[in-house]
């Protein structure tokens, strides 16, 4: 079977308090699911890999195929557990150890 | 985790459609500096009437104290066609861009034709009010106006409203690339929260049918253009499209 590609993305949460993990990774489905459908989120991949609460910074795992369907839905994301929130892209790499690099 | 900052980006952005409120000093000082911190470097906020120098001086030194440049913009939103020509023969050597709200076919066509007019904004959720069919990008392909598309109704609808506006703008978008006339994708927000940075903007112009590329051109290049263009059609060298003086000699 062949390999399905994946990229890395960090995230800015920009809200006044982070979130839980289950709540933002929630949120993020809610966004993918109105803007694409529930098969076009199963598409997608995603799934959270790492959450930074002092930064507010989160970093989730999305299949390459999918990319650009996940940024737009991110950047559609307005509100996190009912709180106004936004979410802003801050790096994206096929590797954690670049991701996390390149971002530094 | 380590930490992480917004990396640099090569392409210089702009945002024309900042939609501060100018009387409440504080929240356009943030919304500017947040704009500078998503990597803009120019970034524009309308008018909608002749603004005092004073205004507009408060309104460059907040811009460069962020380090952004402030690009001056009148919207305007004609009844008529004699209130367009009437309002573009006032403001448009006084403006570095001049956008025209269209809410009906007379204006919407009249502006498209006028090469007066830089930008072309159709952000009436009604579909029925949003003219940018094939004769209007027709006529704006022989002009020098751009299409504006305002990414917050994108954000602040949910469900059938939404589906419906990414359908016009689905269309709109590809009628201009069809006629050749510019894309210039802008925020059109008042609040903080719904700021996004240049390629989130051009994440969500994928929405509508935009190619990374083109995206990334509507918030860099398209509005850049139109603020070179512009300015130089404004400053004192210009006399013609393609004529400017060099020199000035001394008169025998």
């Amino acid at each position: 079977m062949k390999r399905v590609k994946q990229r890395y993305i960090a995230l800015q949460v920009e809200c006044k308090v982070m979130p839980t993990e289950r709540e933002f990774i929630d949120a993020v489905w809610t966004a993918v699911t109105r803007l694409y459908g529930e098969v076009g989120a199963s598409q997608t991949g995603l799934s959270l890999i790492d959450t930074d609460a002092e930064r507010k910074v989160a970093v989730i795992r999305v299949s390459l195929a999918a990319l650009k369907m996940v940024r737009a839905s991110l950047a559609a994301i307005t509100s996190v557990a009912g709180e106004e929130a936004s979410v802003q892209v801050i790096s994206v790499s096929g590797t954690l150890k670049a991701l996390y690099s390149n971002a530094r | 985790m380590q930490v992480y900052q917004v990396a640099a980006m090569t392409r210089a952005f702009a945002d024309l459609h900042l939609r501060a409120n100018l009387e409440d000093q504080q929240a356009t000082q943030r919304l500017i500096k947040r704009a500078a911190g998503f990597g803009y470097s120019q970034i524009s906020i309308p008018f909608t009437s002749k603004p005092s120098e004073d205004e507009l001086a408060k309104l460059k030194a907040l811009c460069s104290e962020a380090g952004v440049d402030f690009v001056s913009r009148a919207d305007f939103y004609p009844r008529s066609e004699s209130e367009l020509t009437h309002f573009l023969r006032r403001f448009r050597r006084r403006f570095e861009v001049i956008c025209i709200l269209c809410d009906n076919k007379e204006v919407a066509r009249q502006a498209a034709k006028d090469r007066r007019v830089d930008l072309l904004n159709f952000s009436n959720i009604d579909h029925r009010k949003r003219f940018f069919d094939r004769a209007e990008a027709e006529l704006a392909s022989g002009s020098l106006a751009a299409l504006e598309v305002d990414v917050k109704q994108l954000l602040i609808l949910e469900g059938p409203p939404r589906v419906r506006v990414l359908t016009s703008l689905r269309r709109e978008v590809a009628l201009a690339w069809e006629f050749g006339v510019p894309v210039v994708v802008s925020s059109g927000v008042d609040e903080e929260r719904l700021m996004r940075s240049p390629r989130d903007m051009a994440s969500l112009a994928y929405l509508f049918g935009m190619d990374e590329p083109s995206a990334l051109d509507a918030v860099s290049t398209n509005p850049s253009a139109i603020i070179e263009r512009n300015r130089k059609k404004l400053g004192n060298h210009f006399v013609a499209p393609g004529i400017s003086i060099i020199k000035e000699g001394k008169t025998v």
